[in-house]
């Protein structure tokens, strides 16, 4: 404990220098900006501004907690343009478009935006704390999650998804069914080989989740509004100037609690992250919250509580293993390695004895740029709800075109433009005959994951199916994901009965 | 008009003859990462991009752009196609991209089919285990794999037929078994295979030795051996290499850079001719240290002559074991 507050006081020491300050309030707006444009996740931020860091000149410190402020800014602003225009700003606030966009369309936005800062403020802030004082454990405990375990989360996970049911079950599993399918193709990671790439190399590495986020809910989202053009039944919505109330934060304050503990410990667990952790919470809040769970997806304030809590929470868990172990928890933490060793750092074991200012100084600026991310976020509620305001036949194209110049700055590869325009057609088709696309997104997520970790583990048990049901991590899952799908059933059962007796 | 523009270019090219090693360096320097920004790629890049910058020996700001898709293979077709005459451009690869060419996977493109003008510089392969393994030193695994070749998890960052796995392939076939009894997990990247390897999930990590400086001081892991023919310089000196334990694997995975085929002897020459500047300087070799390679310096016809040899015996190698189908 003691090593844990004075080396808080030395990061606090680092952090709150005028100079690192500044750098975390930039970092932090920047990211926020990020993330809301559709397009340009957090990864990408950071690996763009991540040589401008370099090249400036600035010590690795102050250019790590500028990187980091951009990271976790941008798991803010990804709700941003979930919640507005009904598009995932990146790829964790998929599960935000389900009920923020509704509640936007309602002339709730502003409740909506708020609701979802405080959220995420929440689950940033226990991630953080949670990171404080037991990362060296956390990571002992991420390290022996093993692949058979993964195959267990990935079927708590699916199981989760069903519970995200809309009007039809059968809908909804063609929709995760076809998210499967756009999973398998490409390279398979196990042995090579080539599948269903029809000889193109573009789709050797399988197609970019960005773009298929950009092509199924944005593309769609335009062609959806270019046909109620057309039909003349597009609506002005009215400025609103809601905002969170305190009844509502009292409402959701156990669901932020658990889905960022969720998100926490998905996000600790090196290869799952905030896509993951989304899902994962909004399932489980949803059969939680059991017969009332009936209103998620329609625009329920704990349906867009719980993946808010959790994807941030997560953007703190992928931290632990990079900070602690040297290995990276998600794609972006990925890129904060690459960035230490380009400032000459090696991370691993031995940072925070090394390179104590650097380890503490992060971990003081991710509480700062929590705080500042609230202060930051609030005020400009208003500002945002505001931008509904413009019509939506400018709005929405504007936002495509700055969504496409995303994904070409990205990957440069206009092969993938085409792609999102073909993507577009599938989701509007599948919108038309009333499917969900957020199980689509999962499938993909989820399939990969599931495939490459099933695979892995049968290499390493020589084709053994018994490996799966090995170890207790496993059992535990299985017994979560036996227990969501079960509560609600006995739920239901002893309500039941509890009616028949009153009769 | 094309006629026309050609004596042009020629016109210049004559008026700016004097002055032509000033001249020729590429006016829009661009390196192409072709994957996704953070890999490997994006670091051989940023090599260039940093190091000929700190060494002044490129004035213009270079620009590092990404080109993901099947593994370089998108890159290595567009170089092919609409941008082979480029005169800015250079494109990342790496041994594993060789691999590729060699098994077959950029398609109808074969090594003749891109300008390779020099390397960054290299990496060994290493054969790393666990501290508290059972296995003390390279006989003893290789005892073990030799008994019984699926008794031991190998795991990297690799899918079946990549670099990683031929490192764990030739160490099988150094003791005569078959490396298709390998019980080989293949991870996506190698952060995800050191954290298996940490957690007890996999025996042994076919991996890179530059990656393990961050490790070896921290004793969480052992390196049994380096796939190369010397010992490596500090902190590395003191892990013996395969072949002086009496197993002769080696594994180099070098690091550089490719123009389209069609770039102009002159644009070739002055990318040639930049990287030899380059390599005198102090500054830029130290920049090839700290992004974690070792020292490797091949520019021009050597260059080229080291990828056609290395691409060959890559497909003998890979026909030995089974990866390419041998047409009959």
């Amino acid at each position: 404990m003691d090593v844990i507050l004075s080396g808080l006081g030395q990061g606090f020491a680092v952090a709150l220098q005028p100079f690192n300050l500044f750098l975390v309030l930039a970092g932090c707006f920047l990211g926020t900006l990020i993330g809301a444009l559709p397009g340009i996740g957090p990864i990408n931020g950071v690996a763009i501004l991540l040589p401008i860091a370099y090249s400036l000149g600035f010590p690795p410190e102050s250019a790590l907690i500028l990187l980091a402020g951009i990271y976790y800014g941008a798991e803010y602003g990804g709700r941003i343009s979930s919640i507005l225009l009904n598009v995932p700003g990146d790829a964790g606030a998929v599960m935000t478009t389900l009920d923020g966009s509704p509640m936007a369309k309602r002339g709730e936005a502003g409740r909506a935006l708020s609701l979802s800062g405080v959220a995420s403020f929440v689950g940033g802030s226990i991630s953080i704390i949670l990171m404080t004082l037991f990362a060296p454990m956390l990571a002992a405990f991420a390290v022996k999650f093993s692949p058979a375990d993964y195959v267990a989360l990935m079927v708590f996970a699916f199981l989760s998804l069903a519970a995200l049911v809309g009007k039809s079950a059968v809908k909804t599993l063609l929709a995760a069914v076809i998210g499967l399918m756009i999973a398998s193709i490409g390279v398979d990671a196990n042995t090579g080989v080539m599948r269903f790439t029809l000889g193109s190399p573009d789709l050797m590495a399988g197609i970019d989740f960005l773009v298929i986020v950009i092509g199924l809910f944005g593309m769609a989202e335009l062609l959806h509004l270019v046909e109620s053009y057309a039909r003349g039944t597009l609506k002005t919505l009215p400025v609103d100037k809601t905002f969170v109330s305190w009844a509502d934060l009292f409402a959701v304050k156990w669901v932020m609690l658990r889905s960022s503990l969720l998100g926490f410990i998905v996000g600790v667990l090196p290869g799952t992250g905030a896509s993951v952790a989304s899902a994962v919470s909004y399932g489980t809040e949803k059969r939680l919250a059991g017969e009332s769970g009936k209103s998620f997806g329609t625009g329920d304030i704990r349906g867009l509580a719980a993946p808010e809590s959790a994807n941030n929470a997560s953007a703190g868990g992928a931290m632990v293993p990079m900070l602690t172990l040297g290995i990276p928890g998600s794609g972006t933490t990925a890129i904060l390695l690459g960035a230490l060793l380009l400032f000459n750092i090696t991370p691993g074991p031995l940072l925070f004895e090394q390179k104590p200012e650097i380890a503490w100084g992060l971990i003081a600026s991710m509480y700062i740029g929590n705080i500042a991310l609230l202060i930051i976020n609030l005020p400009l509620v208003g500002l945002f709800a505001r931008l509904l305001t413009i019509p939506q036949q400018y709005l929405t194209p504007l936002i495509t075109v700055l969504a496409f110049i995303g994904v070409y700055s990205v990957v440069g590869n206009p092969f993938d433009l085409y792609m999102v325009i073909g993507l577009g057609v599938l989701g509007w088709i599948l919108r038309k005959l009333e499917f969900s696309l957020a199980p689509v997104i999962l499938g993909v997520v989820l399939g990969n994951l599931f495939e490459d970790n099933l695979r892995r583990a049968l290499s390493m048990s020589g084709g053994d199916w018994s490996i799966l049901f090995q170890s207790v991590n496993s059992w535990a899952l299985y017994g979560l994901a036996f227990a969501v799908v079960a509560l609600p059933l006995v739920m239901r059962y002893f309500k039941r009965k509890r009616q028949a007796s009153a009769v | 008009m094309k006629p026309l523009f050609l004596a042009a270019t020629l016109a210049a090219a004559l008026f700016t003859l004097p002055t032509l090693s000033v001249a020729a360096t590429p006016e829009k320097p661009e390196c192409v990462a072709p994957a996704k920004p953070g890999g490997g790629f994006d670091l051989t890049c940023r090599i260039i991009q940093t190091g000929m910058l700190e060494a002044k020996t490129l004035e213009a700001p270079m620009q590092v752009t990404f080109m993901p898709g099947g593994i370089g293979a998108v890159a290595y077709n567009l170089f092919n196609t609409t941008r082979t005459d480029d005169p800015n451009a250079v494109v990342a690869f790496s041994s594993g991209s060789l691999l590729n060419i060699a098994t077959g996977k950029y398609g109808e493109w074969t090594e003749k089919d891109a300008r390779w003008i020099a390397t960054a510089g290299t990496d060994y392969g290493a054969v790393i285990v666990k501290a508290d393994s059972p296995y003390k030193d390279l006989k003893g695994l290789m005892d073990a794999l030799k008994a019984d070749p699926s008794s031991v998890i190998v795991g990297a960052g690799g899918s079946v037929g990549s670099q990683d796995w031929m490192k764990a392939a030739l160490l099988i076939k150094a003791v005569d078994a078959d490396p298709k009894k390998m019980r080989y997990v293949a991870f996506d990247g190698g952060g995800e295979s050191i954290a298996a390897l940490l957690g007890g999930n996999i025996g042994v990590y076919t991996g890179d030795l530059a990656e393990m400086a961050a490790h070896l001081e921290a004793g969480t892991m052992r390196v049994l051996a380096v796939m190369h023919s010397d010992r490596l310089p500090a902190p590395f000196d003191k892990i013996p290499t395969a072949k002086e334990q009496g197993y002769d694997v080696q594994w180099a995975i070098i690091r550089g850079y490719y123009m389209g085929k069609k770039a102009s002897d002159e644009a070739y020459n002055a990318w040639v001719e930049l990287f030899k500047k380059s390599f005198e300087s102090d500054a830029f070799n130290k920049v090839v240290k700290d992004k974690g390679l070792f020292e490797l310096k091949l520019t021009g016809k050597e260059m080229e002559d080291y990828v056609m040899q290395d691409v060959a015996k890559l497909r003998t190698l890979a026909t030995d074991m089974g990866l390419i189908e041998v047409k009959k």
